[in-house]
């Protein structure tokens, strides 16, 4: 059953012509493409971007949110048999430069004015980049360089084409093999230049069948394609899963408009990264804090039930009549409607994957009946790794290795998979290919983890972040900084942690409490505070953090492997990790080695034993100008658990 | 935005003066407004800029002198006559319907081309349902092109000041206007709004080819975006021309930075 894109996207045409494909709201009306037209679409643009003279095996980078027109792009594209490549809609001009001049790009089909400009903005730096054609014409009515052409011009030529030349379109396509090169995707990469990922027919659709047939997904499913096209896992759920599936791909009218199309369209298979699920329940509980009293109780008292008894009800555990009851009618008063008005009445499966998601987060969406499960995967591997069963939904574990994937762990605990849809390679860097991809076949993931009792996934840290505990109680103990980080950061007080131990006795943690949660909650209690530094040294919050942290340590002495990286000691910073400070990267994450050299005299206080250490740190202005913070922070200690050993 | 044609004279104002009682407003005033131009009035508070825009809208009636647009003079027109003849204003503080959604406020816009009668409205019967869906359709292009979709059936009365504005700006649109007049079109926004705004005026000039003729305190925008500036004082013209000429006109700069003497 091997095939290619351009095949699945014929059949579908052959066989539900006017079955619903696509759907774009314009114009406040959902706009339906069926796959007779899409087919037809396709076969225009491809006609024409032939004319235009895009041969086969070369590149063309298709820029812009999800929109009907530039998935057909894509698919014109490999039916020619040359390689679309996504890029983000989102970068500036010059991180366009590496990608298009790497894969010697020659042809861009772009959203609107603003690529166009992005596109314009880099002629000079990418000479060969002459044909660039745009989908929304707005704004451009006065462009005038070369090479520049809307979408509706390149349509026109290419059906003028077909009329001339009826058998092009289909001889082109039987020409594909499922071996050959389908996508290319640029890794975003923290360091140095990004990679292209390779992607063929086979590796795609492999995945994108297996990951369908587990969720027994099927074409009267519906998506909302809100992610953007270029991340590896929008390009599975909107392209590769839809041509295998035949579902419906609705894509909304525009960035701002996604919650309310969420609720239009109903969608009954969905993905959101952990940040968008955390969003949504904040602005849950900010409204059911603004509601009248009754509906506020109302929905404290059945939350309470669903976190009792919905998760159970969800794995499908036996559960006592009397809590069905409450549960169901709840469902009816509570449940229900939420889930309405979040859009996610239809859902029948949701994933969320690419950090670690909160387990009280992840328990109230199970609690209020959807079917969240997390997935294990990276662009290297076309998304689908490790899945979680429908009963077996667990927040700390990423679920079970799915059809055709072996997993193994290296040595030093990194985890190895073999999979039918690893890449090819990294474009024209065989370094880079060797060093993921070794001759035995298995993909290194550089992420550490172990399978655990149940078979499952679980996913502790980057392999270069883990270290030792090396003298004291725990000696030769795991130590895995993100996932205790992790861990804190889930408790809304706390809004970044850093956690020190590679080759010490214990662990010991620095934190930034989250100044509106702390705030607000001091504020409730009547503790007068000046500022963020005067907050954070208020004996209070330190008992307030010292819970947290102990709660940490009961449930990491749970585990085995992992009760060593306990944490000892913790400190309450005096300012906010901030990425202006070299503190963060762009992207939010701390940057440990840098915060333990900034500070090491905090850290020399951690472990030399000290109850507090004066510090004075410069800080960056947003404006420019820079200033200093001292304070004298107060160190303390938390209690830690004796192993629990697991009960055999 | 550079090979723009602007046309001939289009809007014609000859020798205003408008008194309330013994308080001169304006005191023989005259400019002249080209086709697909960006026409500024600015001045400082009070001197008599949204006057001037009354009397072109038709609500205020000047003792003295003439306003002619496309070579009809308008002497003793009220403001419905205008706004047929196809001028559209958008105001300084804002007269939309506040409990009313986005959508009903751009659609008040489409009242003048309506052409059934109410009671057919009212009760949706046909020829009024198809005119009532063809205005909803070119009412939601406007909406497009003012990148508001996602508070399309919000009560404007709960949108921020900036995006009022912009629906403030759609009502008028939505009466396809050949001369569109706004007062202050940035009072009181932050500085992305009032990019996004300038922006929205360019596009409105570029895609339409509407002339405008607007009123701004800030100098910063109306040079940026402006092709000619009228300067006036306490209601009398001090000043006429381009950004630059204007910028170095020394009556300007007295009335603006005062001089010292």
């Amino acid at each position: 059953m091997q095939s290619t894109f351009p095949r699945l996207l014929l059949e579908h045409a052959r066989q539900r012509p006017d079955a619903p494909a696509m759907r774009e709201k314009e114009y406040g009306i959902w706009q339906t493409t069926s796959w007779r037209a899409m087919a037809e679409l396709v076969e225009a643009i491809a006609c024409g971007l032939h004319q235009a003279g895009l041969r086969r095996g070369e590149h063309l980078v298709v820029i812009g949110a999800n929109r009907p027109r530039l998935y057909a792009a894509m698919m014109a594209a490999q039916a020619l048999g040359a390689i679309p490549v996504p890029l983000y809609q989102d970068a500036v001009a010059g991180e366009c430069v590496y990608p298009i001049n790497n894969a010697e790009v020659r042809f861009a089909v772009v959203e609107d004015q603003e690529q166009v400009d992005k596109m314009l903005e880099i002629r000079e730096q990418c000479p060969q980049l002459g044909h660039v054609f745009y989908d929304d014409p707005r704004g451009l009515r006065n462009y005038d360089q070369p090479g520049l052409a809307s979408l509706d011009t390149l349509v026109a030529g290419g059906q003028a084409f077909t009329r001339e030349h009826p058998g092009f379109f289909r001889e082109e396509i039987d020409k594909a093999r499922p071996d050959d090169v389908a996508a290319m995707f640029f890794t975003s990469g923290t360091t140095g230049n990004p990679k292209g990922v390779v992607h063929t027919h086979h590796t795609l659709i492999d995945r994108a069948t297996v990951g369908s047939r587990f969720d027994k997904l099927t074409e009267r499913d519906e998506v909302l394609a809100y992610l953007p096209p270029a991340w590896i896992g929008q390009n599975i759920f909107s392209y590769a899963q839809w041509l295998v599936t035949g579902y419906v791909v609705n894509c909304p009218e525009s960035g701002a408009t996604v919650s309310i199309d969420m609720k239009e369209v109903g969608p009954t298979y969905y993905f959101a990264p952990p940040r968008v699920f955390e969003g949504l329940l904040t602005s849950v509980m900010i409204r059911m804090e603004d509601a009248g009293t009754v509906k506020r109780k109302m929905f404290h008292a059945f939350m309470n039930v669903a976190r009792r008894v919905g998760p159970a009800m969800m794995d499908g555990k036996p559960v006592r009549l009397l809590d069905r009851i409450v549960y169901g009618i709840g469902n009816l008063l509570v449940y229900g409607p939420l889930r309405n008005s979040l859009g996610l009445s239809r859902v029948r499966v949701a994933y969320t994957a690419g950090e670690a998601i909160g387990p009280d987060l992840f328990t109230f969406y199970r609690s209020i009946g959807i079917n969240l499960k997390q997935l294990y995967g990276s662009t290297e591997t076309a998304v689908f790794v490790c899945l979680q069963p429908d009963h077996e939904a667990r927040a700390d574990t990423v679920g079970v290795p799915c059809e055709g994937v072996e997993i193994r762990l290296s040595d030093s605990g990194e985890i190895l998979v073999k999979s039918p849809g690893l890449l090819k390679e990294y474009y024209k860097n065989p370094q880079a290919t060797e060093e993921v991809l070794g001759a035995d076949g298995w993909y290194h993931t550089s992420d550490a983890g172990f399978i655990d009792k149940d078979g499952h996934l679980k996913i502790i840290d980057r392999v270069k972040d883990v270290g030792r505990i090396r003298g004291g109680a725990h000696d030769g103990a795991m130590f895995a900084p993100k996932y205790v980080e992790n861990k804190l950061k889930f408790f809304s007080h706390i809004k970044e942690a850093v956690a020190f131990g590679d080759g010490r006795e214990k662990v010991c943690v620095m934190i930034n409490i989250d100044f509106e949660a702390v705030g607000n909650w001091a504020e409730r209690r009547n503790l007068p505070y000046a500022g963020y530094t005067d907050l954070a040294q208020k004996p209070e919050v330190y008992e307030l953090i010292k819970d947290c942290v102990e709660k940490v340590n009961a449930d990491l002495s749970r585990d085995e492997l992992l009760a060593g990286s306990q944490i000892s000691r913790f400190l309450v910073l005096h300012k906010e990790l901030d990425a202006d400070d070299g503190e963060l990267t762009r992207t939010n994450k701390v940057r440990r080695g840098f915060i333990g050299e900034k500070y090491a005299v905090l850290v020399d206080a951690l472990y030399g034993g000290k109850d507090e250490q004066f510090i004075e740190t410069q800080v960056k202005f947003e404006d420019g100008r820079t200033g200093s913070v001292s304070a004298t922070l107060k160190i303390m200690d938390a209690k830690t658990y004796l192993p629990i050993k697991a009960a055999a | 935005m550079s090979n723009k044609k602007i046309g001939d004279v289009i809007l014609d104002v000859q020798n205003i003066s408008l008194r309330f009682g013994g308080v001169k407003a304006l005191t023989d005033i005259s400019f002249d407004v080209r086709e697909h131009e960006i026409r500024a009035i600015i001045g400082p508070n009070g001197a008599g800029k949204s006057s001037m825009l009354n009397c072109i809208n038709g609500v205020y009636q000047p003792q003295e002198g003439s306003i002619t647009f496309r070579g009809r003079t308008f002497r003793g027109m009220n403001s419905r006559q205008v706004a047929e003849m196809g001028i559209a204003r958008t105001f300084q503080n804002l007269a939309l319907f506040k409990g009313m959604s986005v959508i009903d406020n751009i659609m008040t816009g489409r009242n003048l081309r309506m052409k059934s009668n109410i009671l057919l409205q009212a009760l949706r019967i046909g020829p009024a349902q198809r005119e009532e869906e063809a205005h909803r359709e070119f009412v939601e292009h406007i909406i497009d092109f003012l990148e508001i979709q996602a508070h399309r059936k919000t009560p404007v009365g709960q949108l921020p000041y900036g995006l009022q504005k912009r629906v403030d700006l759609g009502r008028a649109l939505a009466m396809e206007p050949q001369v569109l007049l706004l007062d202050e079109p940035m009072a009181g926004m932050n500085l992305e709004e009032k990019q996004d705004m300038s922006r929205f005026i360019l596009d409105v000039n570029d895609e339409f080819g509407t002339t405008i003729v607007l009123i701004e305190h800030d100098m910063g925008v109306v040079m940026d975006i402006s092709d000619r500036v009228v300067v006036l004082d306490y209601g009398k013209k001090i000043g006429d021309g381009t950004p630059d000429e204007v910028r170095s006109n020394e009556e300007v700069i007295s009335a603006y930075l005062g001089t010292s003497h």
